[in-house]
């Protein structure tokens, strides 16, 4: 260590970083937390091209939607005609529901990040400066979001191969892509606050797994009407169902209860906002006591 | 609040009255501590007494359940942004991004202290030219050792240039070299002007580094001067007498010459010395050590640690 060297000039810099400022500085870190750790970014973009073929390959032959099945109109709409064989509709039906399942679990991440800031001390680190610390659960909010929304992309581009028939316009796409980020802010708010409330990146990793499970048991991959009455009766009132027929209707027309748009929309506020609000009483509250 | 009217006779940290509590567990009881500013004060209590909690209360990590505390004139609970600006703390668990390199902990730190990403970008650079992090600055912090851990710990706290530097046992867990880079660290940071508030466990550290010592146990001062003045106390060395089984059977303070070294054995081995029987002088051992901080609780308290273990360390029994 040389104590020679002379410290160069101080230049200026400003009294207090603002929000969005120290907000920029958490997702650039959170960014790059995403790309080094070469494990999940493996998982991410392999989960959805396994997960596709999967579906598709494996147990859609099994899969019994029905000959027009709950996606009733596909057969008269678009390329996939009456000549449409058995996997192009199951792959068109599965698509938004693998969609929702890779985004679960590329958010479920944020848990195990936000509980590794919180048991390393870093957090408390950030809490000794004159910055709004709590930005640094946002910033792993927005990096999970972008890191989702790539999946997505992958998930569309594997479907579109091995059948998916989408028929929706640029406008039912955009709503498409904006309800996916919704449902993506509100699992990952989620999982952020269970990464606050965990004490551990294990606990975190082991009580976030629960909400993988959620796609399962919704329209995702049969439709609830198959499914034993009190299970269909949860498929249908839980939010994931919703949302995924709200995306099938719009990138498919595939016919959707009256209004389950404006539901699948309201859950995902809905949770954002009290997962958001959650997560921030627990940084003020949990923060600072190891 | 009362404002000073002349910032140059304020202390960098005032600590009145001081009381915390987890649940029923009461952790600090009325803790009362200054320090001037340029001043290098050490808090010297054992494990459990108290430092940690003190030190999070000055950081507005934590709020105390009474009692006042400022740091540069700023009250912790009612402004804790203007504590933040002028207060830096470093942890014992050295909170690094260990996904980051170095040199990228340096420049986010630097950003959050208000640098542009140009600025922040020399100031990084400085910073670890400065604690010879340059070779490891483009490594990821998480392959780093102990010591350049620590180093990178203590640069991060620096870089946002604070009045008060508070590290709690900066040197815990570092092997002998390490702990003089950081020892010689803070000996430059404190020729600078800095107020720097440490705590340790270690009586050698506190009377190398700091110009008053604080002793904490059981979340209070017990004792508090120069060190120098705590020495008097406690002695410069100890005599330790062994009995075969190597059980310790008399511990004296003493200044280290042959002269009171001889008068303390004359004056337990002797005839109505604590040690008595035939033979003891061929029985028992003698060692002569550094106090620590159990010799130093002892002659302000009384009490010996329950755990005796931190005392002994580096003296094995001798094989029965």
């Amino acid at each position: 260590m040389s104590s020679l060297s002379v410290p160069p000039p101080i230049p200026f810099r400003a009294p207090t970083v603002g929000p969005l400022r120290s907000g920029w500085v958490f997702v650039r870190r959170s960014a790059r937390h995403s790309l080094r750790n070469v494990e999940t970014l493996l998982m991410g973009l392999m989960l959805p091209v396994v997960l596709m073929l999967l579906f598709t390959f494996v147990f859609g032959g099994a899969f019994d939607i029905g000959p027009a099945g709950p996606v009733g109109s596909v057969g008269s709409v678009g390329p996939v005609g009456s000549g449409a064989g058995h996997r192009e509709l199951y792959a068109t039906y599965v698509t938004p529901g693998i969609v929702l399942l890779c985004a679960g679990f590329g958010a479920a991440g944020t848990a195990v990040e936000v509980a590794q800031d919180l048991s390393t001390g870093w957090v408390d680190r950030l809490r000794t400066l004159p910055v709004r610390s709590a930005g640094v659960v946002t910033g792993a909010v927005v990096a999970s979001l972008v890191r989702n929304l790539l999946a997505t992309g992958v998930v569309v581009g594997v479907g579109l191969l091995v059948g998916f028939r989408p028929t929706a316009g640029v406008l039912h796409w955009l709503a498409a892509v904006g309800l996916i980020a919704l449902f993506v802010l509100a699992i990952t708010w989620l999982y952020a606050a269970i990464g606050l409330v965990a004490g551990s990146p294990q606990a975190a990793s082991a009580y976030g797994f629960v909400l993988l499970f959620l796609p399962y048991l919704s329209s995702a991959f049969v439709p609830t009407s198959t499914m034993p009455a009190v299970l269909s009766w949860i498929a249908d009132h839980q939010p994931v169902t919703p949302v995924i027929d709200t995306l099938r209707a719009l990138l498919t027309g595939a016919p959707a209860r009256a209004g389950s748009g404006w539901v699948a929309v309201l859950w995902c506020v809905g949770i954002s906002v009290a997962a958001a609000l959650w997560a921030g009483w627990l940084f003020r509250h949990r923060a600072g006591r190891r | 609040m009362s404002v000073p009217s002349s910032t140059a006779s304020r202390p960098a940290v005032e600590i009145r009255g001081l009381v915390k509590s987890f649940g029923t567990q009461p952790v600090l009881a009325g803790v009362d501590l200054a320090v001037a500013p340029g001043e290098v004060v050490a808090l010297l209590g054992r494990n459990g007494a108290g430092k940690t909690t003190l030190l999070s209360i000055l950081a507005t990590l934590l709020q105390p359940d009474a009692g006042t505390a400022t740091v540069c004139g700023h009250d912790v609970v009612t402004d804790p942004v203007a504590v933040r600006r002028s207060l830096s703390l470093t942890g014992q668990f050295a909170a690094v991004d260990e996904v980051l390199t170095g040199e990228e902990n340096l420049r986010m730190l630097a950003e959050l202290a208000g640098w542009s990403t140009r600025d922040a970008r020399r100031v990084a650079a400085a910073a670890l030219d400065r604690f010879g992090l340059a070779d490891a600055g483009r490594r990821r912090a998480g392959t780093y050792s102990g010591g350049l851990r620590r180093r990178l710990d203590l640069a991060l706290g620096l870089v946002s240039q604070p009045t008060v530097l508070v590290l709690d046992e900066p040197t815990t867990g570092l092997d002998p070299a390490s702990r003089r880079d950081v020892h010689e660290q803070v000996e430059q940071l404190a020729a600078a002007g800095t107020t720097v508030l440490l705590t340790t466990q270690y009586l050698e550290e506190a009377d190398r580094l700091a110009d008053r010592v604080a002793v904490l146990e059981d979340g209070r001062i017990v004792a508090e001067g120069a060190p120098a003045q705590l020495k008097s106390r406690v002695g410069t060395e100890v005599v330790e007498l062994r009995d075969a089984a190597g059980r310790v059977v008399a511990e004296r303070p003493s200044d280290g010459t042959a002269g009171d070294v001889r008068r303390i054995l004359t004056d337990c081995l002797g005839g109505t010395g604590a040690v008595g029987g035939p033979d003891r002088e061929a029985a028992y051992r003698v060692d002569i050590r550094r106090p620590s901080l159990d010799d130093v609780l002892f002659a302000l308290t009384g009490d010996r640690s329950a755990d005796p273990a931190p005392a002994r360390a580096g003296h094995p029994a001798p094989v029965a």
